[in-house]
């Protein structure tokens, strides 16, 4: 595997949360991606993370553009850096809401019309930047301030809704496997066309669990099957060693949710279709795998 | 190229000239026919742009947006329901400081469905910072294509500029249209704060009470520098292809004591009427209006004016006649007519300046809507 | 100021055919335009076209409410659409059939413009070619000349039959 850049692009001033996972996964990011990068980013935590004008804590370009907005307008940027001749990766960096929900369509025509750009959807299950109100993303049971009793309905499966556009790369990381992101990336990039990396982002603030516990939350989550790290390359399947590990032993699933605050209240029936998600994933991969 | 053809056909032509990198664009009748020629262009290799054939209006102008903070040229068509779609991104665009060029087909607002003639889908979005001009011919359409293109781009500007023509009346209507070479008239595009890997800068960040004021004031200060920049294009434009432009067109005003103000289409059938009008011993003249952003200065000072509105804004009035009563200034009788591609005939035009009551507001077609 | 009114069906060319006449009378060194109206574009709906040709530049866009010359490409349209409205007492109507229809008080100038296509196999999708044979009748009557026509046609048809079709509906109409 080839050796981390030592280059930081992120400079020591967000205005981040404590124990947020955005901006830890930003720095493998761009240090996967080198300086010839601009971000695009739509309304998310990070157009706050990034500072205020007249500074700003991200060392590459960024164009913050409008919610629903972030594909198309890296359609164009891609289509005009060609254009001129510049090889300058475009990456889309996007919470789950501007992702899954307002900013679907724009996801959906760019993979469609194989714009060449990376599409990173950091994913902490809810609107954060407003104050964690529920997403598409977010998992049934949920507790977030517009589901106080618990979300009702199941996620949006985003993968499986990008797949459905053939595209030559798709992965998942996690903000507990830095190293893991920056490989994936770093693939993502060599590769032309539409790629996507889905990017669990566990996040203190929203999910209710103390700031120093981000890490131990996220290798949970790919340790109970709740989360499962692989990637796809032109369809073909690879299940990155922490889930192969996890899908022969995983560890059960309360150890995943009783440490966090949204969980509380979770019904029984609402475990065990979080449970049944967690199996119905896994032997869909496994039997694909296979 | 000397033939006829359709003011479509006039904005495809000047774009082509124009030479963008990035056409994005969705397709909405009655534009259609534009993206379809700049798409039938770029296949047949006559014209080298990319073009994206984005999922949706709001779409077509971000994409417009990324591929414009690049540097490169880029140009995009709608109308109505397209243009209200990408509202948001309209004003992005005028604060990205992006010199965007777009054709706008005029068309109805829905409810009800309707796909004819009517200024209200631009004109409510006149507070986005957009420069905004309406044409009336198919050689005016081709001229003013290219002048925009020049007037956006120009450093004391760079804001968008919407170029609009009535559906159908305009859009769909063959008229002759002279194809003459830009040549160097439009200098090529360099844009200051184009994005630079070398040079990075975070682009409309977070900005606080204490700084975002001064960038609004920014775009109104380039607004207001606009006007001398139009009339320095226009006349170059004049200078090399020998035909006028200005803020306004006047027919038969040296000694007109009533004046027909219109937009559009309607500004030149009110120059019919002004000739059946002089006819009758009624001395009229027609002003058509160009420029609406930055809104054109009209003198009416001495005269009786009839404005017409192809518009209107609920509670309030016809936008135009609004407009000139502030800044003309003049007691107008305002006529809302046109609305949803309504004929209106040079008869019928006459018949509103011999029914005139200053200060009126009178609804074609709409019997005993009461006073105002 | 010369107006027509074009009535047709959708798909039989009757846009086209305001195109052709405008392009052929600006070959004339006239002003001309050409208008079509119609709703959502579909195939078979009643269309009406405009066209005005004059020596001075024309200004008005409104429809043409009192046309000198109405062209009807397809017969059925006698029965549904009032294609004589606006047409002043004597004035002239060219009509595509294959026989005199008589008009009481109108001049009927009648073209097998379907039969010409069809003689030519100038057909499309089915449809008889009816907006370049139709160029030639007008070229007879005097609206423009036929080298006009001619010129227009040949510009935007690949296919030389379509100046055949013209050619020959100019020999064989009688006015």
């Amino acid at each position: 595997m080839a050796e981390i850049p030592k280059e930081e692009y992120i400079l020591p001033t967000t205005s981040a949360c404590a124990g947020c996972s955005s901006s830890l996964c930003l720095r493998y990011i761009l240090k996967a991606s080198g300086p010839d990068t601009v971000l695009v980013i739509p309304a998310c935590c990070t157009s706050v993370i990034q500072g205020m004008y007249p500074k700003t804590a991200v060392n590459v370009p960024v164009y913050n553009i409008a919610f629903a907005a972030a594909a198309a307008c890296a359609s164009g940027m891609s289509a005009a850096f060609r254009a001129l001749g510049k090889k300058t990766n475009v990456i889309v960096y996007a919470g789950d809401g501007g992702t899954v929900d307002i900013g679907l369509q724009s996801l959906s025509g760019a993979f469609e019309r194989e714009t060449d750009f990376l599409y990173i959807c950091y994913d902490n299950e809810a609107y954060g930047n407003t104050g964690m109100q529920r997403s598409g993303a977010t998992p049934v049971g949920a507790r977030t301030t517009t589901t106080p009793a618990g979300k009702a309905h199941p996620r949006k499966d985003i993968e499986q809704i990008v797949e459905a556009h053939r595209p030559p790369y798709v992965a998942t990381a996690c903000s507990a496997y830095p190293t893991d992101l920056f490989s994936k990336v770093r693939k993502a990039l060599s590769l032309p066309g539409s790629k996507f990396i889905h990017l669990l982002a566990p996040c203190p603030t929203g999910w209710r669990f103390p700031p120093g516990k981000t890490i131990e939350m996220g290798k949970l989550a790919v340790k109970t099957g709740m989360w499962i790290l692989y990637e796809r390359e032109y369809g073909k399947l690879a299940i990155s060693a922490p889930s192969k590990a996890a899908m022969a032993k995983p560890l059960p699933l309360s150890d995943y949710l009783s440490p966090q605050g949204r969980f509380k209240g979770i019904t029984p029936g609402q475990v065990q279709e979080l449970q049944r998600e967690i199996v119905e994933r896994r032997d869909r991969l496994l039997r694909e795998a296979a | 190229m000397h033939t006829i053809a359709t003011g479509n056909r006039g904005v495809a032509e000047a774009v082509r000239e124009a030479k963008p990198g990035v056409v994005a664009a969705y397709p909405i009748t009655p534009q259609t026919e534009i993206v379809e020629l700049i798409a039938q262009y770029v296949a047949q290799g006559t014209m080298q742009a990319t073009y994206i054939p984005v999922e949706s209006e709001h779409s077509a102008m971000a994409a417009c947006i990324g591929a414009s903070a690049t540097g490169i040229r880029t140009f995009t068509a709608t109308s109505s329901q397209g243009l209200l779609y990408m509202h948001e991104m309209l004003h992005w665009a005028a604060g990205a400081r992006l010199p965007i060029v777009m054709a706008n087909v005029n068309r109805a607002v829905a409810p009800p469905w309707n796909v004819w003639a009517d200024h209200t889908d631009a004109l409510s979005q006149r507070d986005t910072g957009w420069l905004q001009v309406y044409v009336a011919t198919a050689q005016e359409a081709y001229d003013t294509m290219l002048m925009a293109f020049r007037i956006a781009e120009h450093e004391d500007v760079l804001l968008p500029v919407m170029v609009n023509l009535d559906g159908f009346i305009l859009s769909h209507t063959m008229q002759p249209l002279e194809t003459t070479p830009a040549g160097d008239f439009i200098p090529p595009l360099s844009l200051p704060h184009a994005i630079n890997t070398k040079d990075p800068a975070a682009y409309s960040p977070l900005t606080g009470p204490e700084y975002y004021f001064g960038f609004r004031w920014e775009i109104e200060r380039s607004m207001r520098d606009a006007r001398q920049v139009i009339r320095e294009v226009e006349d170059a434009f004049a200078a090399k292809f020998g035909r006028r432009y200005g803020p306004a067109e006047e027919y038969r005003m040296e000694d007109a004591e009533v004046v027909i103000v219109a937009m559009g289409t309607l500004g030149r059938e009110a120059q019919v009427a002004v000739d059946r009008l002089r006819q009758e011993g009624i001395p009229a003249g027609a002003i058509r209006l160009r420029w609406f952003r930055p809104f054109a200065r009209l003198d009416l000072a001495g005269r009786e004016v009839v404005v017409i509105d192809r518009d209107y804004s609920f509670g309030f009035g016809g936008v135009l006649a609004s407009s000139l009563r502030a800044t003309a200034p003049c007691n107008p009788y305002s006529v809302i007519a046109g609305l949803g591609g309504q004929e209106v005939t040079y008869a019928d035009i006459a018949g509103f300046v011999r029914q005139r009551k200053p200060g009126g507001e009178f609804w074609f077609g709409v019997e005993n809507h009461g006073d105002v | 100021m010369f107006e027509i009114r074009i009535h047709s069906r959708g798909g039989q060319g009757g846009v086209t055919a305001a195109r052709l006449i405008a392009l052929a009378a600006f070959y004339d060194g006239k002003q001309a335009t050409a208008t079509p109206f119609y709703g959502a574009e579909r195939r078979g709906a009643p269309i009406v076209a405009f066209v005005r040709i004059c020596d001075t530049i024309i200004r008005t866009c409104c429809q043409v409410k009192e046309p000198d010359l109405v062209v009807v490409l397809d017969p059925t349209l006698l029965s549904t659409v009032n294609v004589l409205k606006g047409l002043a007492p004597g004035g002239t109507v060219l009509l595509n059939s294959p026989h005199p229809v008589p008009l009481d008080g109108y001049r009927v100038v009648t073209a097998d413009l379907t039969g010409t296509a069809l003689v030519l196999d100038l057909v499309i999708a089915g449809s008889p070619v009816l907006d370049t044979s139709v160029l030639g009748v007008l070229a007879k009557i005097g609206v423009i000349s036929l080298d006009s026509a001619k010129r227009a046609i040949a510009e935007n048809f690949a296919d030389p039959r379509n100046v055949t079709a013209a050619e020959k509906a100019f020999a064989e109409v009688a006015v």
